[in-house]
């Protein structure tokens, strides 16, 4: 039987999700054992090769191109797992939401102290190749359907671990008090 | 002499003193109402709802119902849990609740009672709702988005003539809790910090405090809310 | 400025419980609640400035900042709607040159969207500076405008004055009773004073035990037996006792009590009395909503003039120690305040916030002692029983509903108006009576009561099938029921709750944005279970009668027109968030000026 197959990607998060996925230590390869991975920061696969069994997502959706990816995950894996604070909710990301978007951009290109005397030509960047940003920053499961979610600020290793053994395995999820938290 | 009366929870017998509050009497037995409005020994406000318990077939908020003798109480069963999980999910989504940012994470009443009863992601949409977060206070911080208008501040916190520092405003889906400008300019230290540990939630912040204890020493990182409650008996 | 309020405090004589009226006052007065007055009367009143701040933005008619020589409250129920509120509101805008919950630019004229105001049978209609406008056109906006711009009194806007005592001196309103079916117990006439008459010879215990034994329920909705509400008021300890009539009908589409204000006030101040007397109570207040002001002179001299015939005051119609008044309290929009305990909180100067039960208002209600409130046409029915008997009342209606119901009939119909009809009457036979064709469903008891259809007609008004606290609107099968009727009643519930209860406060409004996504065409059939669910969580989970019944327009109408939802829904898809990628990019596009790329 061919292993399982892992795809994983960070939209609007901080990759710190991905960090915590590391952090299962040793069983990392235990993990290379049980499973193949395919589009993927961790193996720089950059598109999708193969259908996967699993998609692990970190960060929520601030722009199209956001959209898109998890569009393609949706698309490309069987079961979407929604892992860490910006996908369950949008996380830090989503403090801009109810703000207007041309406050955010004025202040990101034109009156930030950091940017308000470098700005000459009052240029807010609008070239095609950019994403577009949303109105505000979206939890993934309000815009594609989400299997599971994993949360957390990361979400503990333990939990990410404990989670993709039970998906593979088909056994039960227990969740010890400690792994779930939302900081 | 106070008169004893006895009555059950969920089949479990208990005993509590008469004019007693469901809750308070279940606290006294060992188990564990979930609540965020109650504050013992304050008059209850019946308005977080998650207290509801079943008596003689109906839903009945266990800090405004006196026990009686002989009472039959449901407390923990499915219908009543799930009205629970759907309430805390209900305050996760009508405010802004960025738990990594929080300076009362790991000491929040509504994370923890979202973690005793494993929510994972609201099974309601966001509402990212557009708060405002009021630092005009010298001592306080009140953050509107995570006010989850428990009225515990309003119930609980008089300046020292008795009046009210904080009440509410508005109404319906637009309430908000309001704090008085002149009587709070000079709040103590002191005070500011009973302000913070009177709400359940991050919404009132002690200026220049939080973020002073690490993970994992905070008071629901390793233990569920309502443990204490439950060891004792 | 401040003299003004200082008057105004003293008249109440430095009161805190009488905040509303202070508040009412100010509001009238200076035209809005400054800053200024705000901490004036916190100061005086030894309150906090948030304490008074916390009773002032309660209520809707309140406002810290001016809403304009002119402030046009322009209904928007849904049958305002029905009866062409949108072009009317258009034709306000236009001539105004602003739009609603603005003022004009030169701060004359501001327009307002507010709840029911108890005129569904002559809709549209607006309250302007306290008088109200009904069966408004476009035209006519263009004409009260121009009065407006002018600087006309709101009085002389107008000389078509309404039917019988809508064309007295004290009303002078174009009010119309459209006073349709009268039965035998309330718009019957009799002799003022003559129940009042027999009571006094009559222990107050055998008087409460008359209503008990007529089986009277109360009209407001909630049908508890009247007669065992007194009993355990009067059987309550506390230093005095309280008769409190609620007149708040706030629930849309019912102005029954309108017209019973209008045209009886006398038999329901007869009917306090003798309340006042099975209580032993001293004073009653008549609580009204302020939509109703434009009443207020003519029932405050009514009041009088039964004062000076012996009806009210002491040692009434000649009875030692019978000693019994009325006041009037004025709300100021709040249709959560119809619930007797916000009543009671409101009265006390406070936020109309329902209280926990127990204690029930007959055991602490008004001031923290025994209070009896009533509804109007309870109490009115009460002076009907007492001067015929409970075995002539029990005679009308079925065995457990007696007497008879004032049902308010608005909507789609040929006749609508006030009808006074026995318990036990089919709705069909009501909608036939009223001129009801082309039906396609009919709202009973307003939104928190049910939306019913063709299958539901053969029941009866009564409490042992489908009970009503008094009105029905006719939507007509060229509505949209959903979009036009459930959600306009959802959005009232979101207005009008109190706030305090997590559900009511915040499932009203998932609610609502589960039903857009659905009207929306998003919707797929988990939605429709989800919705279910979601709304039975309210009925049982809030502590008042508005929460509890802020699901049912969703609740009532999928269970009556499920149907209507699933035609919207997306059967072949299992998920639809709702998501709308050219939506979500618009505003981000147009800021930085290119053109989405999607």
């Amino acid at each position: 039987m061919s292993k399982p197959i892992i795809a994983t990607t960070s939209l609007a998060g901080c990759f710190g999700c991905h960090m915590s996925l590391l952090d299962i230590d040793e069983r990392i390869l235990e993990l290379i054992e049980l499973v193949e991975f395919n589009k993927s920061p961790i193996d720089d696969i950059k598109e999708f090769t193969k259908q996967c069994d699993i998609g692990l997502i970190e960060g929520g959706c601030c722009n199209s191109e956001n959209v898109h990816v998890l569009k393609d995950f949706r698309k490309n894996c069987k079961i979407l797992i929604s892992f860490g604070e910006c996908a369950l909710m949008g996380g830090l990301p989503a403090f801009r939401n109810g703000i207007p978007i041309k406050e955010c951009l004025d202040e990101a290109y034109l009156n930030g102290p950091t940017v308000v005397n470098s700005n000459p030509d009052k240029i807010l960047p609008n070239d095609d190749e950019i994403p577009m940003m949303l109105d505000k920053v979206y939890p993934c499961h309000e815009v594609v359907k989400i299997d599971y979610f994993l949360p957390g600020c990361p979400p503990r290793a333990d939990l990410i671990w404990d989670a993709l053994v039970a998906i593979l395995t088909g056994n039960e999820l227990k969740l010890p008090y400690e792994v779930v938290k939302f900081d | 002499m106070s008169e004893k009366i006895k009555f059950t929870i969920d089949d479990k017998e208990c005993f509590a003193e008469k004019g007693q509050n469901v809750l308070d009497a279940a606290t006294d037995n060992g188990i564990f109402i979930p609540a965020l409005c109650h504050i013992r020994g304050v008059k209850p406000a019946g308005a977080c709802r998650l207290c509801n318990v079943k008596i003689a077939g109906r839903l009945m908020t266990a800090c405004t119902t006196p026990v009686e003798s002989g009472m039959e109480i449901e407390n923990d069963i499915p219908e009543i849990q799930d009205l629970r999980l759907a309430i805390i999910e209900m305050l996760f989504v009508e405010g802004n609740h960025f738990c990594p940012a929080c300076e009362k994470s790991g000491n929040c009443e509504l994370q923890a009672l979202a973690y005793r009863y494993q929510m994972m992601v609201p099974r309601f949409p966001y509402e990212f709702p557009v708060k405002e977060i009021d630092a005009s206070c010298p001592k306080l911080i009140i953050d509107h988005n995570r006010c989850i208008l428990c009225k515990r501040c309003i119930r609980s916190f008089k300046d020292e003539n008795g009046k009210n520092i904080f009440a509410f405003k508005k109404r319906g889906h637009k309430l908000q809790i309001n704090i008085d400008e002149k009587l709070s300019a000079n709040l103590s230290d002191e005070m500011a910090q009973k302000a913070m540990d009177i709400c359940p939630v991050g919404a009132i912040i002690h200026k220049g405090k939080g973020f002073d204890e690490p993970i994992g020493t905070r008071k629901y990182d390793k233990v569920p809310i309502g443990s204490d409650i439950e060891s004792v008996v | 400025m401040r003299n003004i309020v200082n008057k105004i405090i003293k008249k109440y004589k430095n009161d805190k419980t009488r905040l509303m009226d202070i508040l009412i006052d100010t509001q009238s007065e200076i035209g809005f609640i400054p800053d200024e007055a705000v901490e004036e009367i916190a100061q005086i009143l030894n309150l906090s400035k948030v304490d008074v701040v916390q009773t002032l933005t309660f209520y809707h008619f309140f406002s810290q900042k001016p809403i304009g020589e002119y402030a046009v409250y322009l209904n928007n129920s849904v049958v305002a709607n029905m009866m062409g509120r949108v072009e009317v509101a258009k034709a306000f805008e236009e001539e105004v040159g602003c739009g609603f919950d603005n003022v004009s630019e030169d701060g004359k004229i501001g327009l307002y969207n507010t709840a029911c105001i108890g005129m569904s049978d002559q809709e549209p209609a607006a309250i302007i500076n306290g008088t109200v406008f009904t069966k408004l056109t476009p035209n006519k906006v263009k004409d009260i405008v121009a009065d407006m711009r002018a600087g006309k009194n709101v009085k002389e806007m107008f000389d078509n004055y309404g039917d019988s005592e809508n064309n007295s001196e004290l009303i002078k309103s174009m009010v119309t009773n459209n006073i349709m079916k009268r039965g035998e117990v309330l718009f019957s006439d009799y002799e003022h004073g003559s129940a009042l008459k027999k009571v006094i010879t009559m222990t107050p215990e055998e008087v409460i035990e008359e209503i008990k034994d007529s089986y009277l329920r109360g009209r407001g909705g909630a049908g508890f037996p009247t007669g065992l509400k007194w009993d355990f008021c009067r059987q309550s300890e506390g230093e005095i006792r309280y008769v409190m009539c609620n007149a708040d009908e706030g629930e849309p589409g019912t102005f029954k009590e309108r017209v019973i204000l209008t045209e009886f006030p006398k038999l329901l101040f007869e009917g306090m009395a003798i309340a006042g007397y099975a209580l032993d109570a001293k004073e009653g207040v008549l609580y009204l909503r302020s939509e109703y002001t434009y009443l207020k002179n003519y029932l405050e001299n009514i009041i009088q003039e039964l004062r000076e015939t012996n009806q009210l005051g002491e040692n009434i119609a000649g009875k030692e120690g019978f000693n019994f008044d009325i006041r009037i309290q004025f709300g100021a929009g709040a249709y959560v305040c119809g619930e007797e305990s916000a009543l009671i909180e409101s009265a006390e100067g406070k936020r109309g916030e329902p209280r926990n039960r127990p204690p029930f208002p007959v055991q602490k209600g008004y001031m923290q002692q025994p209070t009896v409130v009533n509804n109007v046409e309870t109490l009115c029915n009460v002076v009907k029983i007492m001067l015929n008997g409970a075995d002539w009342y029990t005679m009308m209606g079925t065995r457990e509903s007696s007497g008879t119901k004032l049902i308010s009939v608005s909507g789609d119909c040929k006749y609508p108006g006030v009808y006074e009809v026995e318990w036990g009457l089919r709705i069909r036979d009501m909608l036939e009576m009223v001129g009801a064709e082309d039906i396609q469903a009919v709202q009973v008891g307003g939104p928190s009561g049910s939306c019913i259809g063709k299958r539901s007609f053969k029941r009866t008004i009564c409490y042992e099938d489908f009970p009503t606290g008094g009105s029905m609107m006719v939507i007509g099968n060229k509505r949209n029921l959903l979009n036009d009727v459930v959600k306009n009643f959802m959005e009232f519930f979101i207005e009008e709750s109190c706030g305090s209860c997590v559900p009511c406060r915040a499932l009203t409004v998932i609610l609502k944005n589960k039903l857009e996504k659905i009207l929306y065409g998003n919707g797929v059939t988990n939605d429709l279970a989800e919705l279910e669910k979601w709304c039975n969580m309210m009925k049982e989970s809030n502590r008042c009668g508005l929460g509890q019944t802020a699901a049912n327009p969703i609740l009532t109408s999928l269970k009556n027109f499920r149907e209507k939802y699933e035609e919207l829904i997306n059967k072949d898809i299992e998920f639809d968030s709702g998501f709308d990628l050219s939506a979500a990019v618009a505003e981000s596009c147009e800021a930085v000026d290119r053109i989405p790329n999607l």
